[in-house]
């Protein structure tokens, strides 16, 4: 019963804190923000090939497609590090997420094509999943994708895609054939967005701003070649990930450091001539917070070290996704309750320096932008179903 | 890092979860309840002999020298069968307290008697207006030669009506609510002017009222320096409120899996009530507040022991048993209300255990400090310095 870390685990920790502390400067870190007037794929970009250049931008993948060959622990504290320093995670949907469905899946051909590629950032991928129809319940997809000789002829809608405008590539579930379950009949298909037929349409959202977008494909003619696997089979290989998908969603070091930014800025913020940090009614509401986190900590802690001790990231993984999301949530509502009125005005009229609080707007996007984190990666109903399924046999 | 039980440990914690299982079933309870004393003296010698009543003792008064993890490991299976036997006033609390004194004789005479099982002890803190403030003692002690004199009521006292030996708080300086000038002293309950009135409590727990007329007390019965009571009761405090903790989680554990296996035999409309998801879902709420209690238990566990091992100073450890105690107090209500309810009607009945789970849960939410008042306390530590 400890959580101590072996010296050499120490060492790395310290190196990894060296890195960031060295590589993740204010320049950067004004870049990775994505505000007003830089360029977020080029500072996402340059970031991920500083990663790559110092070897670890794959902690998750194994050695011989280039991955670090860490242990768990130091995947674990590595993973820690970076939310601590406030450093935005790699864009998942290449690194994390088609990624380990092509080096489990692919065949050599598709390995030597894209893994490289992923690995240097050099493609940009996004994740077509959702459609009009299939949100939560996925298996109801109904894009198409017909075989014809050489090509599969795809046709169909595709939305949420996050950052579709930035992309060289889109990785797709698609309807290949009408099965018994629904689940039978999906195929797994990698999709080049410069193919003829293919619309990104930019979907604004509560924040104001533009990361979503819907994918329309017209008679889009994709080379059989980029079929992952079996033809029908893609419902499996796509499901393998989600759990791996759910374990990184605690995001407990990230809600620490946004806490205790939180606490700096109750303590700046005055109301009736007290600091709001020492008002006891928003002390409660910190606490509620604060205390769930210690307590995530070690939800965290505790899934962390059977995985390490070989188990499997398991159902509790949902619980992980879920708790670190309420957290998450409930943090961004305190900032804007600190932003109180102020945070109502919108930077393109007035900007939040301006109004002498000058994380105002800033609030409000994370608040706005933030209520999705609950929805996506399956939502926090479905994963309440899963663990009602899976972990209490109901 | 792990959060596995020592081998040592796994011995103990199957030896009560046997005892519990194959001994204490519900309706075993109950006739104890309602026997006169309240207790099961065979019982109590049993754990004697097993061993249970060492386990948080040094070595040289005949202890097994465990830890608090030893402690938490008894308390959580305990907890599982709301085991009535006063393991946490005897051992964890009364038995903590003498463990941190001063007074070296006073140790050398009263541990090995707790260990052998012949004395029940008890510590008599609580008065009619003090509420949960350790520090509010209106008791008086007034030095006399080579001892002092107590006047003064406690009350609410656990396991006062069996407990033949009390540590009582009582002020010989300073005004009600000074920290400083208080003391405590061990009291024979058979004492010239120790006056017990022991009543039944909602958990099935005994307490008693305890007033002290003039009780002469010799100060080779100070449990340490005179008018420093509360740096050992502070010290204490982290594993008392860690023994506590680890009994409710035992007890929101068992409540947890009663309801969800009852929602699995319940028919109504045709169906199992566990198929609907709006009781799957509040399930799965009340297994994520078991899981979030858990984990702050474990994570007091950790920080005691790195503290009892010189590694870090007590400061986070207490941040965390304020958090620890204030999580399972909300926690615990939940899940004592979800189990009721989703029993329905038969979650209402005094003849089910549920309800008798529920009320052990509810007293030891007020025990040392309500939800609130430790989230208070919590607050204080992180806001204000």
């Amino acid at each position: 019963m400890d959580i101590k870390f072996s010296a050499e685990d120490i060492a790395f920790r310290d190196e990894v804190r060296a890195f960031f502390a060295k590589e993740y400067d204010a320049t950067v870190a004004e870049q990775l923000s994505g505000s007003a007037g830089t360029d977020y794929k080029s500072a996402i970009v340059n970031w991920q090939k500083k990663l790559h250049a110092k070897g670890w931008i794959a902690p998750g993948w194994p050695k011989e497609y280039g991955g670090t060959g860490w242990t768990s622990t130091q995947k674990f504290i590595y993973e820690t590090e970076r939310g601590l320093a406030g450093i935005p995670d790699v864009v998942p949907f290449g690194l994390k997420m088609v990624a380990p469905v092509i080096y489990t899946f692919g065949n050599e051909e598709q390995k030597a094509r894209f893994l490289p590629r992923i690995l240097e950032s050099e493609d940009w991928w996004c994740q077509g999943y959702s459609e009009p129809g299939a949100g939560s319940d996925l298996a109801a997809l109904s894009t198409s994708a017909d075989y014809a000789g050489d090509n599969y002829i795809v046709n169909g809608r595709k939305i949420w895609t996050t950052f579709a405008q930035y992309a060289d590539w889109i990785f797709c579930l698609v309807r290949t054939s009408k099965g018994v379950r629904r689940q039978e009949g999906i195929s797994f298909l990698l999709i080049d967005m410069k193919s003829p037929g293919i619309t990104v349409k930019p979907i604004v959202t509560i924040d104001g701003k533009h990361s979503l977008n819907e994918v329309l494909f017209e008679d889009v003619a994709v080379p059989t070649e980029n079929l992952i696997g079996d033809q029908d089979k893609g419902w499996t290989y796509a499901k393998a990930l989600l759990a791996h998908e759910r374990t990184g969603m605690a995001e407990v070091a990230d809600s620490k450091r946004m806490l205790d930014g939180l606490k700096k800025r109750a303590a700046a913020e005055i109301n009736g001539g007290k600091p709001m940090i020492e008002d006891p009614v928003f002390q409660m509401r910190m606490s509620d917070i604060e205390m769930e986190l210690m307590a995530l900590e070690y939800t965290e802690l505790r899934v962390f070290a059977s995985m390490a001790a070989g188990g499997m990231p398991g159902p509790e993984s949902s619980l992980l996704k879920i708790k670190g999301t309420e957290i998450s949530q409930a943090i961004h509502e305190l900032q804007l309750q600190l932003a109180a009125t102020y945070g109502g005005a919108l930077p393109s009229e007035l900007s939040s320096d301006e109004l002498g609080h000058d994380f105002a707007a800033e609030a409000r996007g994370k608040y706005m932008y933030g209520r999705a984190a609950t929805i996506y990666g399956g939502s926090n109903e479905v994963q309440r179903n899963v663990i009602a399924k899976a972990v209490l046999g109901l | 890092m792990n959060f596995e039980f020592s081998e040592e440990q796994t011995m103990i914690k199957d030896s009560v979860t046997r005892f519990v299982r194959e001994q204490y079933d519900f309706d075993t309870r109950r006739g104890i309840v309602e026997s006169a004393e309240g207790i099961s003296r065979d019982f109590w010698s049993m754990f004697a002999e097993l061993g249970w009543l060492s386990v948080p003792f040094a070595e040289e008064y005949g202890g097994f020298g465990g830890n608090v993890v030893d402690i938490a490991v008894v308390m959580e299976e305990l907890g599982k069968g709301i085991v009535v036997e006063p393991y946490a006033s005897t051992v964890v609390v009364f038995g903590g307290l003498l463990s941190a004194a001063t007074n070296e004789d006073l140790k050398a005479s009263v541990i090995p008697s707790i260990i052998e099982g012949n004395c029940l002890g008890s510590f008599a803190y609580m008065e009619p207006q003090s509420r949960f403030e350790m520090a509010d003692v209106t008791t008086t002690a007034k030095p006399v030669d080579g001892g002092y004199t107590l006047n003064g009521v406690k009350t609410v006292v656990a396991n006062g009506g069996t407990a033949n030996s009390f540590i009582v708080s009582a002020r010989s300086s300073g005004d009600q609510f000074d920290r400083n000038g208080i003391s405590l002293f061990l009291v024979d309950s058979t004492a010239p002017g120790v006056e017990v009135k022991p009543y039944k409590m909602m958990d099935g727990q005994s307490a008693a009222t305890v007033t002290f007329n003039n009780v002469s007390v010799d100060d080779t019965h100070l449990l340490n320096a005179p008018g420093e009571a509360m740096d050992l009761i502070d010290q204490v405090m982290p594993q008392i409120l860690i023994g506590l903790s680890a009994e409710a989680l035992g007890i929101m554990t068992t409540l947890n899996s009663l309801t969800v296996d009852y929602s699995k035999t319940r028919q109504q409309f045709g169906t199992p009530i566990s198929s609907f998801q709006v009781l799957q879902h509040r399930m799965v709420d009340t297994f994520m507040a078991c899981e979030q209690s858990k984990s702050m238990l474990y994570r007091g566990l950790c920080e005691s022991k790195s503290v009892s091992e010189g590694e870090t100073d007590g400061s986070a450890l207490v941040k965390t048993v304020h958090a620890l105690k204030a999580t399972v107090a909300r926690y615990g209500k939940t899940i004592g209300e979800e189990a009721i309810q989703l029993h329905g009607g038969i979650g209402m009945t005094d003849e089910l255990n549920i309800g008798h789970y529920v009320k052990r849960l509810m007293m030891i939410n007020t025990a040392f400090g309500d939800g609130d008042y430790h989230q208070k306390k919590f607050n204080q530590i992180s806001y204000m310095s």
